[in-house]
């Protein structure tokens, strides 16, 4: 009865409501679905064969297992320190506490370009830092795969642990306390009881900064420039291809970066929905 | 046990030192390292002006564009019940997979020399790859999902209650959302279209591929950045990423307080 007196009370005219719904669905269209379209239809429209073909040559190879190797490292670095610095966040209590939290977020509110120009600096061989580090150690950063890491580690930061964090500080502490309790050493609590409540956040977390690593493109090109065979990443090689007019390997490059970043997302949702079920 | 906190709390400290204090510090030395002079002289330069112009306006456009759509595409997420609903909103993450490059790629591939669409926009003499609205088009598709992603979680805990009412005492849609719904979303709203802004301000990649970095003309701040590292311009390029950075950060902790009464907004529900 109610709802009926409401919708007497508002003439809803149906026409507005479509109008509504249609401009919204029409700019998600355009702006999300047709660049994927594209690349889609573009990179298959050529013929599977002119994929693997282009994707077989040596410098494309090359830059895909550079790009997926980096990712790798990155993300394993990345569980690790995301994980301890939460952790240190939301269990202890220490002078500047609240500054550390906010120094987190600042990789999300700088420029991956600026990110670039600033690691070029540091380590740069005309740099104090970088020059050292050559002569002494013989270790080069700049234009070389351990660059490429750093700028990811940078730009991916945050994931782990803004994904950890939020977890953490609803964690349950009473199965720790019994364990503790119990007389477990403190590094078996966390081991045994801590860590697999915080794995599935901590898993999602760090496959989302490789997924996003796959992408990256303006640290990286700054910090690692554009070596085939050598720093060259696939988002790199993509941009290296335009501008070479070859719109076939930029395509090519493209799907597979895709098919590696939506896969990697899939999982994340997969395993989400996995834990939602068993829930 | 007091040591073990210690241990940890140095090791996160050193960590995050190194990894984001040291190169911001950098940044700053390597601006400054010729004067500030020779900083703000750098920065007076007509490609170095016309380069955050340029930012300017694409920022601009694109945070009116997706202001009011992204406000509509909230709005028919939470309101509105229709089939192919939870697959919509799951494609909204798809700008995080898409690399800048390739999204500046498809652009290439629909307006660019061979395009799809170029006999159309010919046609109609609309210059869109290596011209401003490519750029602003690029700039469209990376932001996208910023503002659908605040508002729909404030949407949702603002719930129907008070819309219904203000509908039963004979307002009309529009009155409704202006005068009932808005004012509850503002603070969202203010931090969407702030980190709309400040995702655009950075863009690179896309921006780069579609606008052919003709200099002085169709160059954003970073592409300028990007071209006078190339060119060894060093001190142009140091003092125009020091100072994008700094726009950038200035608006991120500006947008902080617009999110933190957002959220107070969301646990008041």
């Amino acid at each position: 009865m109610t709802t009926q007196t409401i919708e007497r009370a508002t003439p809803r005219l149906p026409w507005g409501r479509w109008s509504i719904r249609g401009a919204a669905l029409t700019y998600l269209a355009v702006f999300l679905v047709l660049p994927l379209i594209v690349v889609v239809v573009d990179g298959l429209g050529a013929g599977v064969e002119s994929i693997t073909s282009v994707v077989s040559s040596p410098i494309a190879r090359h830059a895909i297992w550079l790009t997926i190797w980096t990712g790798l490292v990155m993300s394993l670095i990345n569980a690790v320190m995301g994980l301890l610095t939460a952790f240190v966040l939301v269990r202890y209590e220490f002078p500047g506490k609240t500054l550390l939290n906010a120094v987190v977020d600042l990789p999300f509110a700088i420029p991956t370009l600026v990110t670039g120009v600033m690691l070029v600096i540091l380590y740069g061989p005309q740099a104090a830092i970088g020059g050292w580090l050559n002569q002494q150690l013989g270790w080069q950063v700049i234009f070389a795969p351990s660059g490429i890491i750093l700028a990811l580690l940078f730009t991916s930061f945050p994931f782990v642990v803004r994904s950890v964090q939020p977890v953490l500080i609803n964690l349950d502490r009473s199965s720790e306390e019994a364990a503790a309790t119990l007389g477990a050493p403190a590094w078996q609590i966390f081991w045994r009881v801590t860590l697999p409540a915080l794995l599935p956040a901590l898993v999602s977390g760090t496959l989302l900064s490789f997924a996003r690593a796959i992408g990256e493109f303006g640290a990286i090109v700054v910090v690692a420039g554009n070596i085939p065979l050598r720093s060259q990443t696939a988002a790199v090689y993509v941009y290296g291809e335009i501008e070479s007019g070859s719109q076939r390997d930029a395509s090519a490059m493209s799907l597979v970066m895709l098919a590696i970043a939506l896969g990697t997302m899939s999982l994340v949702d997969w395993l989400s929905r996995r834990r939602e079920v068993q829930a | 046990m007091n040591w073990r906190k210690w241990l940890l709390i140095s090791i996160v400290v050193g960590y995050m030192g190194i990894l984001i204090i040291a190169p911001l510090g950098a940044i700053v030395f390597g601006a400054f390292r010729e004067g500030t002079a020779a900083m703000l002289t750098a920065l007076q330069h007509p490609h170095v002006l016309r380069s955050f112009g340029l930012t300017l306006i694409i920022c601009l456009v694109v945070v009116a564009i997706h202001g009011i759509f992204g406000t509509l595409v909230a709005w028919v997420l939470v309101r509105h019940q229709f089939i192919g609903k939870a697959f919509v909103n799951r494609l909204l993450d798809l700008p995080f997979a898409m690399s800048p490059v390739i999204v500046g790629f498809t652009l290439i591939v629909l307006f660019g020399r061979n395009g799809v669409l170029k006999p159309l926009t010919e046609a109609l003499d609309w210059q869109i790859a290596f011209a401003l609205p490519g750029m602003i088009l690029a700039t469209l598709f990376v932001t996208l999902p910023f503002m659908v992603r605040e508002l729909m979680p404030v949407l949702e805990a603002f719930g129907r209650k008070q819309e219904e009412a203000a509908a039963t005492l004979g307002a009309s849609g529009w009155q409704t959302f202006r005068l009932v719904t808005f004012p509850a979303l503002r603070w969202a709203f203010l931090y969407g279209l702030g980190l709309t802004c400040a995702r655009a301000l950075g863009e690179f990649g896309a921006v780069l591929v579609i606008s052919g970095g003709i200099q002085g003309r169709t160059e954003t701040a970073t592409v300028y950045i990007f071209r006078a590292l190339d060119d060894r311009q060093y001190a142009g390029a140091y003092s125009a990423a020091l100072l994008l950075g700094a726009i950038s950060l200035v608006l991120v902790l500006v947008i902080d307080v617009f999110h933190r009464r957002s959220q107070k907004s969301i646990e008041q529900r």
